[in-house]
């Protein structure tokens, strides 16, 4: 019965872990399909958790953290967006630029509004996202098994947490039910195509990167808000990176991506869990080992263990009208 | 004449310095097959994209069945009736045929019931004008004709009644081309207006109603394709009379310079594309090699010029044997005295990202007269690309321009000056003309003819019959591997077809 306890516990905490993965993967799924490569989810993220921390901080508010954190981060995309769509300059550049702003501004800034070593003020309970509690969660969790399942794994989470798988089928639906999917799907391989088909380019790719805006927002929202209270420096700590593997590994799909999300959540999770506790057979394993275990992975798993993933043809080039 | 599909009047466009197209006025009546051709260069696609609202006209106006019509964009022609099929195909490859047809006419923004309307819409097209294709395969995995049977599908979908084809045979097998010509009758009948752009003369005559030249961006004239003359319409192109058939005076053929053997060569998937060949080609002497596409010529030459590996068999280079089995690379063959232009100038003969003067000496660079020191002479190499590019009148006549920025026949020229200026004993051409204009085909064909006068062995590799007929001197005919025939160069077209068909001599056939 311990031994299912800890089980259920790790589960959840890979479910909490994982969200900002996959909102920050999700993002860049937008983006990408459209053409545009992003490696400035990190930067995005960062930012939006220090919107998010300083403006929760400031009014008191989690959904105007929130609302602070999509608005920077969209901003920021959009920037990206100008670089890379409107003046077709290098999207690797343009990312890299927005990581480097992110984490230097953000410690600026924090210094100077809060002087706290680039921190925001500890949040109270009204400026975050608290836990939502599912019906009959405390009725059933006494049940065994399902009791902790339903109660621990299921319930209990911030509302991110649930924005954040419901937007895997949604993401699916887009992509795969809507014209806008049609077209941003084509966008990422022929723009040529789209082009002549009488599609603006330009303004379908300025919508996938807002996605990508709006998403990373929430990653850093959750980030500051949900997982911690308030912002603290270089906070994002790669996920960003590590959400772009998990989109590569995830061949630019929203389910996959999700697996990929849980299983770098899950190594997280039992990095933290089993870190420094000695292992049946084993014996003690130093805890950096585990907690360098999603990165040897990311590692493994882009050397080839997923076969050939093939990105978006049009991925990375900008577009330009030529015969 | 009937009411004009499209009237184009004063249309002028530059891009830059160059001025692409020169107060053009065009009528193309209704229910026409309208052609239209020039060299590459002419401007004939940067016309056609001004009609489909892909570039906007610097001035001019454009009436569309009477009607003055504004195109700014692709939308405004698609409204206008429309439709255009590009060279390149402008398909999304890992969609399917019919994702790839609703785009950007999808109607609603969810796509459930848009997807089956266009089925059932679909279906009706294919059947009204026997365009087949199956709506739910991927398009990489189609062969290209039916790619474009989908572009086709995709401008009926829109409702063009006005269907213009960018040099859409470039790309197809002869078979393929006239199934499209079956398909562009059909729609003419159902009284759509279709512009065929193309370089290629036969196409014209074929199955034009009304072809109109255009020349350097100016259009020079408009015939009735009943009325005029392909002879007539390659002097129109060029700006002077063309000579389709060369001239040249008997060979005097010399030494053996170039010895085959019992070559026998496998390609990369291990079939036997090659199978115990012989043949001599002595100096002063062009012999030609026919045969259709993919029946080993490919392989016979890439194996005599050092690229691919002989499984048994010997070449003979100027009295001494190579070794064909691996260890001769191509460069030593050079040093040697053989020169190749290779079939395919993109993958194989230059580095399109280089500038001229390099791609001028590839090959060559490593030879002691473009040598300072260990450095590239880049002055000399500047100088003589210049030089070179007078003698074989390459256009623009600037050897510091990025290799891709020339046109395709000028390229090719690049290639052929490069390996013929090194004065070679023994010259291997494949498809000298591939893909070049009528002018410089003329050029090219001197080229060959002066270097086998002045005694230099040429072995010739091409699919187009007529060139074969008209350089070689000697015509061997390759089937499935072999060498099935020799001819002379008075040979029918008859005669080459049937031994390339694989049929071995008349008396076989009746």
């Amino acid at each position: 019965m311990e031994f299912f306890t800890t089980v259920v516990q790790i589960l959840d905490s890979t479910v909490r872990l994982s969200v900002p993965l996959l909102l920050a993967c999700l993002a860049g799924l937008y983006s990408e399909r459209s053409g545009i490569f992003d490696i400035g989810l990190e930067g995005k993220m960062l930012a939006g958790a220090f919107a998010a921390g300083a403006a929760a901080a400031v009014m008191g508010s989690a959904l105007a953290g929130l609302a602070m954190a999509v608005l920077i981060s969209v901003g920021l995309a959009l920037v990206h967006g100008f670089a890379s769509i409107t003046h077709r300059g290098n999207q690797i550049v343009s990312g890299v630029a927005i990581n480097f702003i992110a984490a230097g501004s953000t410690i600026i800034l924090g210094q100077a509004w809060f002087s706290q070593g680039g921190r925001t003020p500890s949040l109270s309970a009204d400026g975050r996202f608290g836990a939502v509690n599912l019906p009959f969660a405390d009725a059933v969790a006494d049940v065994p098994i399902i009791g902790p399942i339903y109660s621990e794994l299921l319930s209990g989470h911030s509302l991110l947490v649930y924005f954040a798988f419901a937007m895997v089928p949604f993401t699916w639906w887009v992509l795969f039910r809507t014209r806008f999917g049609l077209r941003l799907r084509a966008v990422g391989e022929n723009p040529a195509a789209v082009d002549t088909a009488g599609i603006s380019v330009t303004w379908l790719r300025y919508r996938a990167v807002i996605c990508t805006g709006i998403l990373c927002g929430f990653a850093g929202a959750y980030l500051a808000l949900a997982m911690n209270a308030g912002f603290v420096k270089d906070m994002t700590a790669g996920r960003g990176f590590i959400a772009l593997a998990a989109l590569i590994f995830a061949k630019w799909r929203p389910v996959p991506a999700m697996m990929a999300c849980l299983l770098f959540g899950f190594l997280d999770a039992a990095a933290i869990r089993l870190g420094g506790s000695p292992l049946p057979l084993v014996g003690r394993v130093p805890v950096q080992f585990f907690q360098a275990l999603p990165y040897v992975l990311t590692v493994v798993l882009l050397a080839g263990f997923i076969g050939k993933a093939i990105p978006p043809r049009a991925g990375g080039q900008p577009y330009v009208k030529e015969r | 004449m009937a009411e004009a599909a499209i009237e184009l009047v004063g249309i002028n466009k530059s891009f830059g310095a160059v001025r692409a197209n020169r107060n053009i006025d065009l009528k193309i009546p209704k229910g026409t097959i309208h052609g239209i051709i020039g060299e590459n260069g002419a401007g004939k696609s940067t016309l056609m994209s001004i009609l489909y609202g892909f570039y906007q006209a610097d001035s001019g106006s454009i009436s569309v069945n009477g009607k003055p019509t504004v195109i700014d964009t692709p939308n405004d022609a698609i409204a206008a009736g429309i439709g255009m099929v590009h060279q390149h195909f402008m398909l999304v490859e890992n969609f399917t045929v019919l994702e790839n047809i609703i785009l950007g006419a999808e109607g609603e923004a969810l796509l459930g019931s848009s997807i089956a309307k266009a089925r059932s819409e679909l279906e009706r097209l294919e059947r009204d004008y026997g365009l087949e294709v199956d709506p739910d395969a991927i398009i990489e995995e189609l062969p290209v004709g039916l790619q474009q049977r989908v572009e086709i599908l995709k401008a009926l979908y829109r409702g063009a009644d006005i269907l213009i084809l960018d040099e859409p045979t470039g790309v197809l097998t002869p078979a393929e081309a006239d199934h499209l010509f079956r398909i562009l009758a059909q729609l003419k009948e159902e009284g759509k207006t279709v512009v065929l752009i193309t370089h290629k003369l036969r196409e014209i005559m074929a199955i034009t109603d009304n072809v109109s030249v255009m020349r350097q961006g100016e259009m020079v004239a408009t015939r009735k394709t009943a009325e005029t003359t392909v002879e007539e319409l390659a002097e129109l192109m060029v700006g002077r009379r063309v000579l389709l058939r060369v001239e040249k005076g008997e060979a005097r053929p010399g030494d053996f310079k170039l010895s085959v053997k019992g070559l026998t060569v496998k390609d990369s998937r291990g079939v036997t594309m090659v199978k115990d060949v012989s043949f001599d080609v002595r100096a002063g002497e062009i012999v030609g090699i026919a045969g259709v596409a993919g029946n080993g010529q490919s392989e016979l030459l890439e194996t005599i010029a050092g690229i691919r590996v002989a499984e048994s068999g010997t070449v003979t280079l100027l009295g001494e044997e190579i070794d064909v089995s691996g260890a001769t690379d191509p460069g030593d063959l050079r040093d040697r005295g053989l020169a190749h232009v290779p079939e395919d100038r993109h993958h194989v003969g230059l580095v399109l990202q280089f500038e001229e003067n390099e791609n001028s000496v590839l090959g060559y660079h490593d030879e002691p007269q473009y040598l300072k020191g260990p450095f590239l002479d880049r002055e000399k190499i500047v100088a003589e690309a210049g030089e070179n590019m007078k003698k074989y009148d390459i256009r623009p006549a600037n050897p510091m321009l990025k290799t891709a920025n020339f046109s395709g026949g000028n390229q090719q020229k690049i290639v052929l000056a490069r390996e013929m200026e090194q004065d070679p004993e023994v010259l291997i051409v494949g498809q000298p003309t591939r893909g070049v204009d009528v002018g410089a085909i003329e050029f090219i064909h001197k080229r060959l003819i002066a270097m086998r006068d002045q005694g230099k062995a040429v072995l010739l590799i091409s699919v187009e019959l007529d060139e074969i007929r008209s350089l070689s001197d000697r015509i061997l005919v390759m089937f499935d591997g072999r060498i099935v025939g020799e001819r002379g160069p008075d040979a029918t077209e008859g005669e080459l077809g049937l031994l390339m068909a694989g049929v071995e001599s008349k008396e076989a056939a009746e």
